[in-house]
């Protein structure tokens, strides 16, 4: 079904947010969960966690970064433009429970999904403890949301412009583990390294880890595998068993390896809708 | 003419793309019987006074009566007489197994040809298209019943076509963008264009029935909601939409796909257009096909499509256990496609980035027949060898798609997560669910899944119509 963008928001150099008139999809979508959007007749079908959602408003919030041609094209949108579809919720909802404390982290713009889940995390009564962060101060987002919902707050970035001097995953050790702070927890969304290097972490102090992943898809139903990754040794689709996975069974350096498959194609293409927006005067 | 020339009629072959040509397009094959030949064709159909064609047909089209017009040269009721029973005409001409049907039992194949049945409905559903006279039957007056159809594909458009023409009010619920499930993202273009398709579609939305694409059911509404929201009763038409893989080591190194992906890549999201088209694939230049049906002839002719030197299909039994229709084989082989028979992998073998360069194979030899009938591969010991691929497909066959069986509960299915349905109606363990096609049967055919459609089409009438 096509979707409405009612409202678009540069967040970063290349990180932005819309608000899509989707009453059905925000009615039914749980944290977690994602969607799938096309934008046009020749486009790919893009899929992006849900950030927010407003079911008395039906409104359904997506996040992004501009990696390439699809995400490139979807920047260029603006609000009162209609997406040609949007198909959701999918996946798997997060599991959520009181198990106490909880740290959640975000790096780059995996803080968009991030967010819902914490904000859930935090409705069920857990003790929130937020680590997000960024390169640099000028990528970093919703930091306002995040401490919305966060009981202790820690902002960190790999050039130390701001916060914490270093990755989320070394401030999660230095300031909790590494002082004996409970955490029954961790969730953490990001970059592939960055989800691999907290896991890395919290497997030396046996703290349960969930990721959530962002492999490529095409359908995104169970239908086609693409989204095939090694969890524990065993194939899963992210698409229909996750997003989210015990992070320390995920086999990420195959993670890693399956999402460069269409590096030459998506920089062939990027440049292509790149060539053809200047020529045709940009936007 | 008598009956005498009749019979002295040979049986009139198809004209083709030459397989040089075509094995480097996406363009449809055959070409089709022009008028003259479809009327030569049509005149050694003998009418049989018991013509046993209709009782190989699984949705019942009047053979006799229909080749009769075409023969008189009145195809516009020739395509009327076929659509009183099968909406998918087109599609059926194209893709329906007819050596196995109709054809197959056909009196003139006793001695000789049988009549070219599946050739002649294609050509009468692509001239009633190509002149524009399609006629849409009068709607019938409402019965203020509603029913909602999960999947648009040969099952679910079937019984969409059946229901709507009796009055009901008809909603198709279709997970993917574009309606026509399998006919629109596994059957490749070259086999079964979708314009056809589109237009097949088209015809039922003109009939009203209504189609809500990007809809999965499961997930956006469970078939309890659907009920809740005044649905009378629902079909579940899911088709196979969950990969099998042989779950050896190296599947998941790049440039493995299943044949799922491989297929929707390139049919449903055109990648074979890419850059015109956003959405990649790999176009291998030695592509390994591992399997031996429709699904892995057609994975391997668009391999040979996106530009393969090599294109081999590695099956683990011989050609005579071959599950493809004999003519994809045999098109495939004229495309350049080189089979590896009795070969069965056993590993990938991936380089230090992940993609895949070799598969290392077994040889194989025909043991006693297993539960199939068919005589079991067993392996040949110390025949390892490698094969050197950049690109691998995975056509093993397709499994249950998970989302409505676990959201439904009360919904009986059998070990393998197939809908448990009876076969005469498709009546489910749930009252007022019916289900048909690929998700009751597992993996079959088109015009299989259409005859299911058929069926539970009659059933959910007479629910609809008895219920209180």
């Amino acid at each position: 079904m096509p979707a409405k963008i009612l409202v678009k928001e540069q967040l970063s150099e290349n990180v932005f947010k819309m608000v899509l008139d989707s009453p059905k999809i925000a009615q039914k979508r749980k944290a977690g969960q994602f969607v799938v959007l096309r934008i046009h007749e020749e486009g790919e079908r893009i899929p992006l966690t849900i950030a927010d959602a407003n079911s008395s408003k039906g409104t359904v919030t997506i996040i992004f970064q501009v990696v390439g041609k699809s995400t490139g094209h979807l920047a260029d949108l603006n609000a009162g433009d209609e997406l040609l579809d949007l198909v959701g919720p999918l996946g798997k909802p997060t599991h959520i429970e009181k198990v106490g404390t909880v740290a959640c982290i975000g790096g780059g713009v995996g803080i968009a999904p991030v967010y819902p889940i914490t904000q859930a995390l935090k409705n069920a009564g857990n003790y929130i403890i937020s680590i997000i962060g960024a390169r640099t101060r000028d990528l970093l987002i919703m930091e306002d949301e995040m401490k919305a919902v966060s009981d202790e707050y820690v902002a960190a970035t790999d050039d130390g412009s701001y916060g914490f001097h270093g990755f989320v995953s070394q401030a999660l050790e230095s300031k909790y583990l590494l002082t004996g702070k409970k955490i029954d927890e961790v969730v953490a969304i990001g970059p592939v390294p960055m989800m691999r290097a907290v896991c890395d972490t919290t497997k030396k102090y046996n703290v349960p880890t969930v990721v959530s992943l962002n492999s490529i898809m095409v359908d995104a139903t169970g239908m086609c595998g693409a989204c095939r990754v090694s969890v524990g040794g065993k194939t899963r689709f992210v698409c229909v068993d996750g997003p989210e996975f015990d992070g320390h069974q995920v086999d990420f350096r195959q993670l890693m390896d399956r999402q460069k498959i269409y590096l030459g194609e998506e920089k062939e293409c990027y440049d292509h809708y790149c060539s053809c927006r200047l020529g045709k005067g940009g936007k | 003419m008598d009956m005498k020339e009749r019979l002295k009629i040979p049986r009139q072959s198809m004209p083709e793309q030459d397989p040089k040509v075509r094995a480097r397009n996406f363009d449809e094959v055959p070409l089709g019987y022009t008028p003259d030949l479809a009327k030569t064709e049509a005149l050694r159909c003998i009418q049989c006074k018991n013509p046993l064609c209709v009782g190989g047909c699984p949705v019942e089209v009047d053979i006799p009566a229909f080749i009769s017009l075409v023969a008189e040269g009145d195809f516009i009721g020739a395509a009327k007489k076929i659509k009183s029973t099968n909406a998918l005409p087109a599609v059926c001409g194209r893709v329906c197994p007819q050596e196995v049907q109709c054809e197959q039992v056909c009196v003139r194949g006793k001695k000789g040809d049988p009549v070219a049945i599946g050739r002649l409905e294609r050509f009468v559903a692509d001239y009633e298209r190509a002149t524009g006279d399609v006629s849409i039957p009068k709607p019938p007056p409402s019965t203020g019943k509603r029913v909602a159809i999960v999947g648009s594909g040969p099952a679910g458009l079937t019984v969409a076509g059946d229901l709507v023409q009796l009055g009901h009010e008809v909603t198709i619920f279709e997970a993917l963008h574009k309606p026509g499930g399998v006919l629109v993202y596994g059957i490749p273009e070259f086999r079964l264009p979708k314009a056809i398709v589109a237009a097949e579609v088209d015809y039922l939305q003109k009939m009203g029935v209504k189609i809500q694409t990007s809809n999965v059911i499961g997930k956006i509404a469970t078939v309890d909601e659907l009920f809740e929201e005044g649905y009378d009763a629902v079909f579940l038409g899911t088709g196979a939409g969950l990969p099998t893989f042989m779950n050896i080591p190296g599947e998941n190194l790049n440039g493995v796909y299943s044949a799922n992906e491989y297929l929707t890549r390139s049919n449903l999201m055109k990648a074979y257009k890419f850059p015109e088209y956003d959405t990649p694939i790999v176009k291998g230049k030695n592509v390994a096909v591992i399997g031996g049906g429709n699904v892995a002839m057609d994975s391997a002719r668009t391999a040979m499509r996106l530009g393969a030197d090599h294109v081999y299909l590695i099956y683990r039994r011989s050609r005579t256990e071959m599950p493809a229709r004999i003519e994809e084989i045999h098109h495939a082989e004229e495309e350049g496609i080189e089979l590896h028979l009795l070969t069965n992998p056993v590993r990938y073998i991936g380089n230090d980035k992940g993609w895949v360069v070799g598969v290392e194979c077994l040889k194989m030899e025909l043991g006693e027949p297993d539960e199939s009938g068919r005589r079991r591969p067993v392996p040949v010991k110390g025949s390892e060898f490698v094969i050197d691929i950049d690109t691998v497909v995975v056509a093993i066959g397709a499994g249950a798609n998970p989302l409505v069986q676990s959201t439904t509960p009360g919904l009986n299915t059998n070990k393998w997560n197939y809908i448990v349905a009876d076969e005469e109606t498709g009546q489910t363990s749930r009252e007022g669910v019916f289900a048909g096609g690929d998700i009751v049967t597992g993996s079959a055919t088109v015009i299989l899944a259409m005859g299911a459609g058929r069926k539970a089409a009659r059933a959910i009438h007479q629910y609809l119509m008895t219920k209180k």
